[in-house]
């Protein structure tokens, strides 16, 4: 029992990683990236490419990739989300639920339908663990990726509150036209924010490669995953999502000792619960507060 | 007509707007308005509700561009720029309704205008930041979170932050709306000594005996556009102000 709580709130470090973009991009530019699944898994197969086809080790490529994600995270903002936005809060979603199906498709094109893993690359770290009191393993990666989720979201907290681009961040978050007005360039902070979002979407994916196997279609539930636990913890706030992976992790484990088909429904369950939960306490699905401000999703317009 | 781009000479026009329209659909709020002014000037702008006050305020500031016309900000033609870059220019505005960032503690709140309204450095931006919210009598509250302020703070703080952009020029809109006379009175206390550094000032304000503390010079609007302008005592004696304000609203 005490193992499968263990196991429970390090594979929650995975899912705060991978929900740590989502909902950020979410609490500063109120967009619901579909996309954000993909995009890991893409970056996946970027570090992929570099250690089959370069032999440059993943944790030496992210150095190569993690540039590019930003470049993509610009681009796409400035070109792509920033324009759907205009047109209403439900386009930037169509937007990104189309961008999804593109990359899904394009890197089915480039690399075919086979399962490739990053874990053969990083030698022993994959199942390597240590053993605590008890009989109890750890996995030396899962340890790895809980103190990644924990320096990726207080680093981020950090940012925001001490750093003048991070309080620009919040500052544009909060009312991006009155931003403007105290001479903040909302356009270029929200592409700024989108290239960190996806530098953190970069980072899931190398975790992502490192502890499973990842193919073109990957992306969907590792999208359902961080969204998942992003409204558990409440997107927007940054340690609500370290809260939230933890949660959703630990439900998964339970699930998956209670039947051997849990795993995935267990998750679901705490999702579902959390979400009525706050529906019926508060009346709105996803509260953001403490991190970046307050963002509120009116009722009935996603989930 | 065109000039060359060059700082303004005192005493002549810092400020102008001409031949500004601006419909919103069919509606015409602004039609035809020609304004300028020089550096430091103080400026009142008086007149009923919907006269469209606010909305020119909105153009000069940059917050929507015209549907006619041009803004011309320290000899730049600024009708094209973002209000971002007036603001970096010198030319902020604050609102009706503050808008603070309500989740950022009132000095955060400074601090973000300080560091990207103009300032060069970090100290720079924070010693501005420090300076603004000591003027406007704000260093009581200086690390309370926006939200929980008051409205004579909300007011103080919406004041402050456009100040710590270090402006040339500061579009008010109806800053002492709402509040008591003797909160209005300290503000025109903050906003005399902001003349005295020699910020100008425009000023929309609905307590005239406030405005006129400060207005050298008064602007009656009407429908959309201006019906009088001069010395603020002439002005207020006019007879189609007096008939814009008694005659066409219900006491």
């Amino acid at each position: 029992m005490i193992d499968t709580l263990i196991q429970g709130i390090l594979l929650g470090g995975y899912y705060a990683v991978i929900a740590c973009g989502l909902s950020f991009m979410f609490s500063v530019m109120r967009i619901i990236n579909l996309a954000h699944g993909s995009l890991a898994v893409g970056s996946g197969y970027g570090l992929w490419l570099l250690a089959s086809r370069f032999g440059i080790p993943p944790f030496a490529g992210l150095l190569i990739v993690l540039p590019v994600m930003a470049g993509v995270g610009w681009l796409l903002q400035r070109y792509l989300l920033e324009r759907s936005a205009r047109g209403g809060a439900l386009l930037p979603i169509l937007t990104t639920f189309g961008l999804a199906i593109v990359i899904d498709n394009l890197l089915f094109e480039q690399f075919g339908a086979d399962t490739r893993s990053l874990a053969p690359f990083i030698g022993s770290l994959s199942y390597d663990s240590w053993e605590l009191p008890g009989g109890i393993y750890v996995g030396k990666l899962a340890i790895l990726m809980m103190a990644t989720a924990i320096a990726l979201l207080g680093g981020l907290q950090f940012f925001l509150s001490r750093f003048a681009l991070g309080r620009a961040i919040r500052a544009t978050a909060e009312d991006p036209d009155t931003a403007g007005l105290v001479g903040i360039d909302a356009r270029k902070v929200n592409a700024l924010a989108a290239a960190i979002a996806m530098v953190t979407v970069g980072i899931a994916g190398a975790f992502l490669g490192m502890r499973a196997t990842f193919d073109p279609y990957s992306g969907g539930p590792q999208l359902l995953f961080a969204f998942e636990a992003a409204v558990i913890g409440g997107a927007g706030s940054l340690w609500g999502t370290l809260i939230g992976g933890v949660v959703l992790g630990l439900a998964q484990s339970l699930g998956a000792q209670l039947h051997p088909q849990g795993f995935l429904i267990g998750g679901h369950i705490a999702f579902l619960l959390a979400l009525f939960a706050r529906l019926f306490l508060t009346g709105v699905a996803i509260v953001g507060r403490a991190g970046i401000g307050k963002i509120r999703l009116p009722l009935g317009s996603k989930t | 007509m065109r000039q060359q781009v060059r700082k303004t000479p005192p005493g002549e026009t810092f400020l102008s707007a001409k031949g500004i329209h601006k419909r919103f659909g069919a509606l015409v709020v602004l039609d035809n308005v020609d304004f300028s002014m020089g550096e430091a000037d103080a400026v009142g702008i008086v007149g009923p509700n919907g006269a469209g006050k606010t909305t020119l305020l909105s153009v000069l500031a940059g917050a929507f561009p015209p549907s006619a016309g041009t803004v011309r900000f320290d000899g730049r033609d600024v009708t094209a720029q973002a209000a971002a870059n007036r603001c970096r220019l010198g030319l902020v505005r604050t609102h009706q309704v503050p808008k603070p960032f309500s989740g950022m503690t009132a000095f955060e709140n400074v601090l973000v205008a300080a560091t990207h309204g103009g300032a060069a450095s970090r100290d720079e931006a924070y010693e501005s930041a420090v300076d603004s919210l000591t003027l406007c009598g704000m260093r009581g509250v200086a690390n309370r979170q926006a939200d929980t302020l008051g409205l004579l703070d909300r007011k103080r703080l919406e004041l402050a932050r456009a100040l710590a952009t270090k402006p040339k020029l500061m579009l008010l809109d109806e800053i002492g709306g709402g509040l008591t006379d003797g909160e209005a009175q300290e503000l025109v206390g903050t906003i005399l000594e902001l003349r005295r550094r020699g910020i100008g000032i425009v000023w929309i304000e609905h307590i005239v005996h406030i405005l006129l503390q400060v207005a050298e010079r008064l602007i009656c609007m009407d429908a959309g556009r201006i019906i009088a302008d001069g010395e603020p005592k002439t002005v207020m004696g006019d007879a189609a102000v007096v008939k814009a304000y008694l005659g066409g609203t219900p006491a």
